[in-house]
């Protein structure tokens, strides 16, 4: 069997490297460490598939001298596949770490629909509360004011800071 | 009947792929990842009887003949794991049913949980049928991202940090798999086990025992054996209660699987054999000295896990008849005893909040019922007799003993100094959680010693009416399961011996994979 000594070379560096990088405590390192060494271990693979050739379609002869070996190559795209899905999983599981660094002791509460609807509910009950104070102060304002017509000074949903303002002015 | 091979695969990942689906609807999900188990164990059973009457079954996928194509193979050792395992699914399926309902869904999601459940059974399954290398690699790698996400379930800080652990190992574990597998393609041309097990002895032996290595440094970190098993009891106790007795129950006796069959399938003879003998000694040893030390059940039944593969892999490499035996019998006892004390232990943790046994006491007066379950299990996996670990063990030493030799002695003392710690470790646990009177505790108030001291001597057996019926009753079929493997231990002594011959002889093997004569 022959081998090419650049992809063989190349695998070595990509496992050293991969492997060195893995060594860090940051997951994000281990994740790019995982990478390389996953790439290190696919050409490994396909240099195991011997002397290069044509694009392996047997004619309907049957004379497959000359072709590649097919059976490393759909290995190694079942490695890769399988890479992608563990990087995918790991980048989430690396996000979620990192918001649990940030959150600290608060990261462990996790709300659940329940609970995220009640605040949901309560901030709007709040927000319409802001509002009919805004309104009644705005009203407040026009009846103190004839001159200036209520409808000049609209009342700011969520700015109710700016109808005491208006109030204020006479 | 070689149709019925497939389905075990085939069914859970349709399962899979129905309950996501139909993630909104609870109780269809239910439903459907039960019904799924439950049509998987019967064809398993199935497949055992036919398999046992009938001879190794082998399937081509798609018609592509052996070398080349995807061969799965169901030998009798592959149906005797198909039938364990998808009992012990099917009953952990039921008992996190049981918990889902009991606590609103917040330790099982049920949207993820049944899907990545059922993508777990199919790995599982998968990589007990695989008839060649890479496609054992396919379903390890199945069962394992199944795996990282249950155990990060809710990825709270705790999983998340033990589930790291637990990735970074199973990954650096697969990629050196997947090097091995290379390394055996370029050295032989081949993955099929049947045509590997014919080529691989033709090899140089310096050749053939690097291969060997490598595999075996692949299947050991999943396996958890000694020098690569300290990411196991780090990472198993923080996941929901069902999800760890699965994975203690059946991942890492994949890896027992995947070790016995390098071992007589690819290479017979014994060549590392000394070498597995060390391993399992130290595996033994140090495992049950890290349980003797824990005072948190989960940590402590975790490391008698560890300690107990050192027994399969003392069988293992004792590679004659008896050992091989008696190696597939303790496999299936200690994955239905390991599997049902993790279930009790969620049961405990139900009841008492915690499973720190300093913080536990009177388990024994608040809930009889449970401490009859833990108990049954617990001098199971101690090797009393007449319990079916006795048998087990007893089987592994006489095994031993038949072939002699300082170190096979020296296991030997090993296991049963193990045996006795096990028993000591477990009893330790009865002692302080269930024994000892609550008023013996003290510093420490759990919700349920509240509730006791409230209500007082009256309500004995009131803490555990709270525990959801389901939960307990699944766990009492568990236990009436693991004692029945010791009233059944003839019959399936009888079976493990024919699966064993088997082994030792492949030729059955090879005939079903290879066809008749062009091998």
């Amino acid at each position: 069997m022959s081998a090419s000594l650049t992809l063989l070379v190349l695998a070595s560096v990509l496992f050293a490297v991969g492997l060195y990088v893995m060594m860090e405590r940051n997951l994000t390192r281990i994740l790019l460490g995982f990478l390389l060494v996953g790439n290190g271990v696919n050409i490994f693979i396909f240099l195991m598939s011997g002397r290069p050739g044509s694009a392996p379609i047997t004619p309907d002869s049957g004379d497959a001298a000359g072709l590649a070996d097919p059976v490393p190559q759909v290995f190694i795209l079942t490695a890769i596949v399988i890479n992608f899905g563990i990087t995918a999983f790991l980048l989430a599981l690396i996000y979620r770490s990192w918001w649990l660094a940030q959150l600290g002791e608060d990261g462990d509460t996790v709300l659940s629909d329940q609970d995220e609807d009640d605040e949901d509910s309560a901030q709007v009950f709040e927000q319409a509360h802001d509002d009919d104070e805004a309104i009644q102060e705005a009203l407040d304002a026009s009846d103190d004011d004839d001159d200036t017509p209520a409808t000049s000074t609209p009342p700011h949903p969520t700015d109710a800071a700016s109808v005491p303002e208006a109030g204020d002015r006479p | 009947m070689t149709w019925l091979v497939p389905l075990v695969v085939i069914l859970p990942l349709l399962g899979a792929a129905a309950t996501l689906v139909v993630s909104r609807n609870r109780r269809l999900q239910i439903l459907l990842s039960v019904g799924m188990l439950t049509i998987v164990t019967l064809v398993s059973i199935a497949l055992l009887v036919i398999v046992d009457a009938g001879g190794t079954l082998a399937v081509q996928v798609g018609g592509w003949a052996a070398p080349w194509g995807i061969t799965l193979v169901v030998d009798r050792l592959s149906a005797i794991m198909l039938v364990i395992s998808a009992l012990m699914l099917l009953g952990v399926l039921v008992y996190s049913v049981g918990q889902g309902i009991a606590d609103g869904d917040q330790e099982t999601p049920l949207s993820i949980f049944h899907p990545s459940y059922l993508v777990l059974a199919a790995g599982l399954f998968n990589v007990f049928i695989a008839g060649d290398l890479f496609n054992l690699y396919v379903g390890f790698e199945m069962l394992l991202a199944a795996s990282y996400v249950l155990l990060t379930l809710g990825s709270t800080g705790v999983r998340i940090r033990a589930g790291t652990t637990y990735i970074i190992v199973s990954l650096v574990s697969s990629v050196f798999f997947l090097g091995a597998i290379a390394l055996v393609y370029g050295a032989t041309g081949t993955v099929n086990l049947a045509q590997l097990s014919e080529r691989l002895g033709e090899l140089p032996g310096d050749v053939q025992l690097l291969l060997h290595a490598a595999l075996l440094i692949g299947f050991a970190v999943k396996a958890a054996v000694y020098p690569v098993s300290f990411w196991l009891p780090d990472s198993y106790p923080t996941a929901p209660a069902p999800v760890t007795a699965v994975f203690a129950g059946l991942l890492t006796k994949v890896g027992v699987y995947a070790i016995l069959r390098t071992e007589t399938l690819l290479f017979p003879g014994g060549q590392l054999s000394q070498v597995l003998l060390w391993v399992a000694l130290l595996t033994l040893l140090v495992g049950i000295l890290g349980a003797v030390a824990q005072a948190d059940i989960k940590r402590l039944l975790s490391f008698t896990l560890v300690s107990h593969i050192g027994y399969m892999i003392f069988g293992i490499a004792l590679a004659s008849l008896s050992g091989l035996t008696a190696t597939v019998f303790y496999v299936v006892h200690h994955i239905t005893v390991q599997t049902t004390l993790f279930l009790v232990t969620g049961l405990i943790e139900r009841i008492g909040g915690t499973t720190s046994i300093n913080r536990l006491a009177g388990l024994l007066k608040a809930a009889p019922l449970i401490s009859i379950l833990f108990f049954i299990p617990a001098l199971n996996l101690g090797g009393i007799p007449p319990f079916s670990g006795f048998i087990g063990k007893v089987g592994l030493f006489l095994a031993g003993s038949e072939q002699g030799g300082w170190l096979v002695w020296v296991v030997i003392a090993a296991g049963a100094v193990t045996s006795l710690l096990t028993l000591y470790a477990l009893m330790r646990v009865w002692n302080m959680v269930f024994w000892r009177g609550k008023s013996e505790l003290e510093g420490y108030t759990s919700p349920m010693l509240e509730s006791l001291q409230e209500t007082d001597e009256a309500t004995i057996g009131k803490v555990q009416s709270t525990t959801p019926r389901l939960m307990v009753g699944t766990t009492i079929v568990m236990v009436c399961l693991t004692v029945s493997l010791t009233f059944c231990a003839g019959p399936l002594m009888d079976l493990a011996g024919r699966a064993a011959a088997d082994l030792l002889d492949p030729s059955s093997y090879l005939t079903a994979v290879l066809g008749g004569g062009n091998g």
